[in-house]
């Protein structure tokens, strides 16, 4: 039986990928803030078939990150979901918005996947998989901090991928394009938008086939080629 | 993402729309109106908000539980027929009542209270719906049963999503031994040998629909009948095809495609008639096979006529009336409803025969014709059903549903719709 913890439980990715793992019987640990939502996600799957643990927790705050980790031992999947896309205007002017921003999305994780990590190391074996973003291949003006805090991210499971890789630790890179969350709602939706639940169909798979980086849908992969192609000094002249 | 619009395309209607994403979350803070809508499979107006908002439920999509002893289930409004079934089916349950089509969701389900091929055994969706929960816009959320505020009840049943929003339902299943269903298909040529077939197998089998073909020489159709298979069976799953790709041009369905295929489909249903065993979609769901079939109409889409009338004179002047006429019926459908009362103060079914027909939207050429049609009706005592209707008057939908008086008073002042601004127009 697959056992997956599942951070930031709640985000409409990580529901999608918690139903599909709980439809072949996986045991889920699913972590996240709200107490009520969490409950109503918990009892989607257990009626879907998983049997399900869960633990209420703020993943900002690292002094909880090794009791969760604890608790949810032993490890095999780990899916950090947790992100937020924060408001560009403000990040643009206000220091501590562009700090939170990238407590969360990058500080947070980190600190959980390197505990993680040396767990899986001892085990010598499980998968880390963690969403980064299209938005981390290049920096934009209209999402430069989230795009840091993507970027970053990915650059830290890069490493942690050759680092963890004769251990028999597994990590996969998601980077997922527009999609259509509660994170997206306020914005205008083009066809560029996917559902969460192509998304996680996409994100399981690169766990079962082992893949490295996974964009989804995957031509983002084409999309976000051309756009690092173009060279900065035409690049900073164009509103993206 | 698509612009919402209803099954049929018409009216159009601008509008926002909002999506719920937890049952815990209080209705949304807007201008103007809110109206729940679900998959949009309703062919009319119903389920849009001309001028207001749409609370989108599709992301209310979760179960809550499953009482696998005793066959209730308790999910989210937003939760598909086609969820539910594929849950319950592998764990031997079946919904009660499902309606052509498993793409609709638990919440459209109950504000239509829809009914099925069986209604002469098991009444409206209404009838199993066991509770739900009830978001009003003063942020009261009513526990609503038969016996707990039952009046609301009765309301939201039918109720077109005006009463308020339905966060959560539960519903009662019915056991089955399993996905297939022993199925028959009897062709018949004259409106009496349906009546005939009808009243025989009305006895003797749970589920019956008929299939008409109007032509100028006369009516013919395919009658469906079936039951739930007791026995294991190994016809294999059908493959899923995909959505139809785009719309086609407006004279797509015209006189001579419509009569090329319903040719085809009286062929293949002889060719096939007599008993067999199939798996209960495309029994049931015989069009879900081809997402986004509305697009077959094109951009100006269709509208579709469904009404119930005891009068089998009126049946067959409105079939005569529909197969003289210039427009093209492109699809028709006749099912009779039983006895079994319907919960809901709007509830459409109701004892008589139920005629669907399907027209391309011609416009002026097809509302003259649905115009007649609803003389009919209206002349016979009989109602036009809402979730198809987009174009009755406000005369006839009074004419049609006494318990609208009492209705009334159970809409939220914050819900509304175009459907309902364009029945109660002084």
């Amino acid at each position: 039986m697959t056992r997956v913890l599942v951070l930031g439980a709640t985000s409409a990715i990580a529901q999608q990928v918690a139903r599909l793992y709980a439809a072949r019987g996986a045991a889920l640990f699913l972590v996240a803030r709200n107490e009520e939502r969490l409950a109503a996600v918990a009892d989607d799957l257990r009626v879907r078939g998983a049997s399900v643990d869960t633990a209420i927790a703020d993943l900002d705050d690292p002094a909880r990150h090794e009791d969760l980790l604890a608790r949810a031992a032993p490890l095999e999947v780990v899916f950090l979901a947790h992100g937020v896309l924060g408001d560009a205007r403000e990040t643009e002017r206000i220091a501590e918005a562009a700090e939170a921003v990238l407590r969360t999305n990058l500080l947070g994780p980190v600190s959980l996947l390197t505990r993680a990590a040396q767990r899986l190391e001892a085990q010598r074996g499980g998968c880390i998989v963690a969403l980064s973003s299209v938005a981390g291949d290049r920096g934009r003006a209209s999402n430069a901090v989230y795009g840091a805090s993507k970027a970053g991210l990915a650059a830290f499971l890069s490493g942690l991928r050759n680092r963890l890789y004769r251990a028999g630790v597994r990590v996969v890179t998601v980077k997922p394009g527009l999609v259509d969350t509660p994170m997206t709602a306020h914005l205008a939706k083009n066809p560029l938008y996917s559902s969460p639940g192509r998304v996680a169909r996409d994100v399981v798979r690169a766990v079962d086939r082992g893949r490295d980086v996974v964009y989804t849908p995957w031509w983002w992969r084409l999309v976000l080629f051309a756009v690092r192609l173009l060279p900065e000094r035409v690049f900073k002249r164009l509103s993206l | 993402m698509q612009p919402l619009e209803s099954w049929g395309r018409y009216p159009p209607a601008r509008q926002a729309a909002v999506s719920v994403h937890w049952r815990s979350d209080p209705l949304p803070r807007v201008h103007g109106t809110l109206l729940p809508f679900g998959q949009g499979r309703s062919y009319g107006d119903c389920c849009l908000n001309d001028g207001g908002t749409l609370l989108e439920t599709s992301r209310l999509d979760r179960f809550i539980e499953f009482d696998q002893g005793r066959g209730i289930l308790r999910c989210e409004a937003g939760v598909r027929i086609a969820d539910i079934l594929a849950l319950t089916v592998p764990r031997g349950w079946f919904l009660p009542v499902v309606p052509g089509t498993q793409l609709v969701s638990v919440g459209g389900a109950i504000a239509n209270d829809i009914h099925g091929k069986n209604h002469f055994r098991a009444g409206t969706f209404g009838r199993h719906v066991r509770a739900f929960e009830l978001l009003r816009s003063t942020g009261e959320r009513a526990a609503c049963s038969p016996v707990e505020n039952a009046e609301l009840f009765a309301a939201t049943i039918a109720g077109l999503g005006l009463t308020g929003l339905v966060t959560w339902a539960e519903l009662q299943l019915r056991p089955v031994q399993g996905p297939f269903i022993d199925s028959e298909t009897v062709p018949f040529r004259s409106l009496d040998e349906f009546f005939v077939l009808d009243a025989d197998s009305s006895q003797r089998f749970e589920y019956t629909v008929a299939w008409i073909d109007l032509r100028a020489r006369g009516l013919r159709g395919l009658y469906f009948r079936g039951d739930h298979s007791a026995r294991p069976g190994k016809v294999p799953r059908p493959r899923e095809p995909g959505p139809f790709p785009f719309d086609l041009p407006g004279f797509a369905v015209s006189g001579p495609t419509v009569a090329a295929f319903n040719a085809l489909y009286y062929a293949r249903g002889r060719l096939r008639s007599g008993r067999k065993q199939v798996r209960h979609a495309p029994f049931f769901f015989p069009f879900d096979g081809v997402g986004r079939w509305n697009r077959v109409y094109g951009k100006r889409g269709l509208l579709q006529f469904q009404c119930v009338v005891q009068d089998r004179g009126a049946v067959r002047a409105m079939l005569d009336r529909a197969g003289s006429s210039g427009v093209v019926s492109s699809l028709g459908v006749l099912k009779t409803f039983g006895e079994v009362p319907s919960p809901g103060m709007l509830s459409f079914p109701r004892p008589g025969a139920t005629l669907a027909l399907d027209f391309p939207n011609e416009g002026d050429e097809t509302f003259v014709l649905l115009e007649a049609l609803e003389a009919i009706v209206r002349e016979a005592g009989g109602a036009l059903y809402p979730a198809k209707d987009a174009r009755m008057s406000p005369a006839t939908f009074a004419a049609g549903y006494p318990r609208l008086a009492d209705f009334e008073r159970h809409v939220d002042p914050a819900f509304s719709s175009s459907f309902w601004r364009r029945v109660r127009a002084a």
